[in-house]
């Protein structure tokens, strides 16, 4: 029996009768957590938060009271609160369910988080095309104020924070932090070498800056409501509290759904909460968090050891649906969009569409991106017009190899992980495509022609 | 560009297995390049341009000890020297300052496969039209390709198409197929001249370099970025395809534009010019000139160039000038007009002539309007040394007066002028009617018309010597390409003219020679030769002109005031 859903973010997003402006809000509880913050003193919050183990539901999953705790007090500059919402990794579709249908949850959280950093403003870099979640939070963040609850003095406690919502240009780079910090400041988003530009330290007008994503932001406010501990106390130790999970692909249900983490495995959420696969169709793979996650292939086994010693031996359907689970099998939660797919996929034109992505959006900075991921989509464009050849694999894997872990931001494995996991656990499918077009049986080119010596 | 020019403090960094001492926070290419002489290759970081690591070639692995945290000791391995812990991904040394105990492998074999990658990348889109392009020769990613790259290409896809030949510049043409996207052009134009001019449009491999709209990259100093790009897509309009670079020779030379003494290369090939680039000092014009400097080389081979002796407009052999300039120069009632563009030796050389005849010295000044970087408000690279050798003792106007009211008083009648045009210096052409003139320059002007006597003497190109700029910075021009055939060089002349008008000691002027009598009579140059001077020029100390107050405004390294005390 499937699992029932633990909702605290969307607890009353999809309610009958829910609206989005503050009085129903306010009905329902809304901004007593901002009032009781303000009582406490700020670093008081900033260690429930740490307290609570709360992970970034962004993508990468850093602790967000560790990334509180690295703001650079002593510089004296101006701390920045900035909220992403940039959400655009292929597949997720959680923030903008807050946005649209709870937009008061994000503006008390954000309000409580800027009071705990002291921050001396507040951004919320809203995607470019969420043009209408970026009105619904303007009008919001108007309600807001008129009852006090941003701008000056907020609640009679003397302090103050405007939010200011920024929409993007239509940039999947724009997610990552210092490319997002780079557009919020009017410039290109290419993104900051890390040394030195942390956002801790160097951040928006190189001040210290806290960046997090919408959902994260939105769990401040629980975790003030309930105590850090007792927020722990939801998932699993290191995956504690609930996340929003996107499922898209081929499943009966498709949709977003709130768990507490580790409470199900993937199994679970593809076969009894989403129905399953289409039926006659069999799962074939799971992109498992977001199109930059490593693929994972049904029938595969991942085996390893627990954090306790203990071992594990799973297929894809006992990974547990959390933050850890996906990471020991040898992939990730990203931003947790859980992308099936079942046996009438051809994982060439999946992979060519992945590919087609990343290639459009690399900002161009830094060379193993720029020059990768187009070169991966016309190695791929290419197999699928039918001029795949034998080696194409081989090469699709070298090109991705020569990307990750050399590029100035994350991009570069978001765009060669894809490749690298495609390769090898449907490297045959990569081949077949090379018979089918014939080229199989010419002699490989190898080496190709030579320019020099 | 460090701005703590104490003591810098030394730090141990280990290069390939060696330990090396180099200044604490270098930067690592710096660090590494000046400690062991190894290249890290690079294309977008330049000293003097901000870091932005985009292109990934500089790849290096770092390390460094590993500390025990329960006992904040090192971890010593069996031999009992540090564990280095490795970091796991290459990181790009551009973004790296030496500290302590830092630990690089600059030639692993996980470096070599990242240069590898870098360099395939760049060549996968890369029109690769060495055979065309003018930057073969001098060509980082020529270079790079024949020294990292795997030396052939895996890449069968149609390459992308970008403009080609844009003219991004009235001086400077544009091929985005060739541009590797490294932004130094773009930095160069935002950080250093602060005309913010070029950027990126498009994105990921489509990524285009441009100029911003109703913009273009017209500023005097556009040509740098031609000399900054590390690859063919900036070239120079007056440049392009006119020569290959490695049949050219490069000289050393100073910019004769102004006061500054921009330090520069003259690059030339069978006597010929092709084009002047600059030539790095920090304590001058660190790696820019200006491009007005750059075409000075045109002045060499200008219409109005003068190339043979003339008497009343005839042409003569140069025994014949020296005859007819002796005696209008014998005469009682001369003057002298010296020029700021001439050698601290020539100026030495006037002056002991003019001592010797007992005729006044006036020198006119070329004042035009500083632009703050690299040209001063002096348009003349040898003010300093005219006062230096006490050819003059006040600072040069831009008008002759006393000279003016001499001529029409009839104090004077005889002339000896060194490539100045009076003229231009106040005096009316028709007044030069009343005084017979004796005219040594380069080129053909209103005074070389109205002299009697002409005789032609090369360029700064066609001599060496020395200038002293504007910080009293003594610096050595050479010669890059020989002078035309039977010019004699102005020291010769100045020889030839005082032995014929019966003066004694000026016989065989060679530079050296001049050098030996100037270090013992001229107190700021005391123990200097002409070969002692190195490349970068050296500091005089120049408190003797403590109280003139000369027309530069600052400049690039250089304060007005604060330097007559400065010490060598």
């Amino acid at each position: 029996m499937a699992v029932a859903e633990k909702r605290i973010i969307l607890k009353y997003a999809d309610e009958p009768g829910y609206t989005p402006d503050i009085t129903c809000y306010m009905k329902h509880g809304g901004y007593q957590r901002l009032k009781k913050a303000l009582g406490m003193k700020p670093e008081d919050i900033v260690n429930e938060v740490a307290d609570s183990g709360v992970r970034g539901r962004g993508g990468a999953g850093f602790p967000m009271g560790m990334k509180m705790r690295f703001l650079d007090r002593k510089s004296g500059k101006p701390i920045y609160l900035v909220c992403n919402a940039d959400e655009s990794e292929p597949g997720t579709f959680k923030d903008r369910q807050i946005i649209h249908k709870d937009p008061h949850q994000l503006i008390e959280g954000l309000m409580i988080t800027a009071y705990a950093i002291q921050a001396a403003q507040a951004f919320i870099y809203i995607r470019g095309e969420m043009y209408q979640g970026a009105r619904m939070l303007e009008t919001a963040i108007e309600e807001a104020r008129a009852k006090g609850f941003t701008g000056a003095n907020i609640g009679g406690s003397n302090y103050s924070c405007e939010i200011v919502v920024h929409r993007g240009a239509g940039a999947y780079i724009c997610g990552e932090e210092t490319g997002l910090l780079e557009s919020l400041e009017g410039k290109r988003p290419y993104p900051r070498i890390k040394p030195p530009f942390f956002p801790a330290v160097l951040g928006l007008y190189q001040c210290p800056t806290l960046v997090n994503n919408v959902e994260t932001i939105c769990n401040v406010k629980h975790i003030v409501d309930m105590g850090g501990k007792e927020y722990a106390k939801i998932g699993r130790p290191n995956n504690t509290g609930t996340r929003i999970w996107s499922v898209s692909g081929h499943v009966k249900r498709p949709g977003y759904y709130e768990f507490e983490c580790g409470a199900l495995t993937y199994g679970e959420l593809i076969y009894d909460v989403c129905g399953g696969i289409r039926d006659g169709h069999k799962l074939k793979a799971v992109i498992p968090g977001g199109s930059s996650s490593k693929i994972l292939r049904a029938g595969e086994r991942f085996k390893g050891k627990n954090k306790d010693g203990s071992e594990f031996d799973w297929g894809i359907e006992d990974i547990p649906l959390d933050f850890d689970g996906p990471m020991a099998a040898g992939s990730m939660s990203g931003s947790g969009a859980v992308i099936v797919m079942d046996d009438s996929t051809d994982m060439v034109e999946a992979m060519a569409n992945i590919n087609a992505f990343y290639a459009h959006e690399s900002c161009g900075q830094c060379t193993p991106c720029r020059e990768g991921s187009l070169w991966l989509r016309k190695i791929t464009s290419r197999m699928c017009a039918g001029g795949a050849r034998a080696e194409d694999a081989d090469l699709l894997k070298s090109v991705a190899d020569q990307m990750a872990g050399r590029t100035i931001c994350a991009f570069g494995e978001a765009a060669s992980w894809p490749v690298q996991s495609f390769i090898a656990k449907f490297k045959d499918e990569f081949v077949a495509k090379a018979q089918q077009a014939g080229n199989a049986s010419k002699a490989p080119t190898g080496r190709g022609f030579r320019l020099i010596g | 560009m460090s701005e703590e020019s104490k003591k810098p403090q030394e730090v141990t960094i280990n290069i390939d297995g060696k330990d090396y001492k180099v200044p604490a926070g270098m930067n690592l290419i710096d660090a590494v390049k000046k400690a062991s002489g190894k290249e890290i290759p690079h294309y977008c970081y330049h000293p003097k341009l901000s870091v932005v690591g985009n292109c990934r070639m500089c790849m290096v692995e770092m390390g460094t000890p590993m500390i025990d945290r329960a006992t904040g000791q090192p971890i010593l391995d069996d031999k009992g020297t540090p564990k280095i812990g490795w970091m796991p991904k290459p990181a790009i040394a551009c973004a790296s300052k030496a500290t302590d105990g830092l630990h690089v492998r600059t030639d692993s074999p996980m470096v070599q496969d990242c240069r590898k990658g870098t360099l395939e990348f760049l060549l996968i889109n890369h029109p690769l039209d060495c055979p065309i392009c003018d930057q073969a020769g001098e060509c980082r990613l020529q270079e790079f390709a024949t020294d990292y790259g795997r030396g052939y290409s895996r890449f069968v896809e149609q390459k992308n198409v970008k403009p080609k030949r844009t003219q991004i510049g009235p001086r400077v043409m544009l091929d985005d197929e060739r541009c590797i996207l490294c932004s130094r052009c773009i930095r160069f134009c935002r950080e250093i001249i602060k005309e913010d001019v070029l950027g990126f449009v498009n994105r990921g491999s489509y990524s285009t370099l441009t100029a911003y709209p109703g913009r273009q990259l017209d500023s005097n100093y556009s040509l740098n970025t031609v000399d900054l790009c590390p690859v063919g897509a900036l070239t120079d309009t007056d440049f392009r395809f006119k020569m290959r670079v490695w049949f050219l020779k490069p000289v050393s030379s100073i910019c004769t534009e102004s006061s500054v003494g921009v330090n520069t290369e003259v690059w030339s090939r069978e006597g010929k010019i092709y084009r002047i680039t600059p030539r790095e000092n920090d304590a001058v014009n660190d790696s820019w000139m200006a491009d007005s400097g750059r075409r000075l080389y045109k002045q060499v081979e200008a219409d109005n160039r003068l190339l043979t002796c003339k008497t009343g407009g005839a042409d003569v052999n140069f025994g014949e000038a020296v005859t007819k300039a002796a005696s209008i120069l014998g005469s009682a009632k001369l003057a002298i007009v010296g020029s700021a563009h001439s050698s601290v030796e020539e100026q030495f050389a006037l002056a002991l002539l003019a001592k010797a005849k007992k005729a006044s010295v006036s020198v006119p000044a070329h004042v035009g309007e500083g632009d703050s970087i690299l040209i001063s408000s002096d348009r003349s690279p040898n003010t300093r040394g005219a006062l230096v050798t006490g050819l003059v003792n006040t600072l040069p106007n831009p008008t002759l007066s006393d000279l003016e009211s001499a001529i029409t008083s009839g104090k004077i009648d005889a002339l000896l002028v060194v490539r100045e045009d009076i003229t231009q210096a106040g005096i009316e052409a028709a007044k030069l009617a009343g005084v017979r003139i004796v005219y040594i320059g380069t080129h053909a002007n209103a005074t070389s018309q109205a002299a009697q006597v002409v005789i032609p003497i090369p360029t700064v190109f066609e001599r060496n010597g020395t200038f002293i700029n504007q910080n009293f910075r003594i610096q050595k021009f050479n010669t890059c390409v020989p002078a035309p055939a039977d010019m004699r060089s102005e020291l010769k002349v100045i020889s030839e003219i005082a032995q014929a008008i019966g003066i004694e000691g000026l016989d065989g002027l060679t530079v050296s020679q001049v050098w030996k009598q100037m270090t013992t009579e001229v107190q700021e140059l005391t123990g200097l030769s002409f070969e002692s001077i190195p490349d970068h020029g050296t500091q005089l100390q120049a408190g003797r002109f403590a109280s003139i107050r000369f027309p530069e405004g600052p400049s690039l390294h250089y304060t007005p005031g604060a330097t007559s005390i400065a010490k060598a």
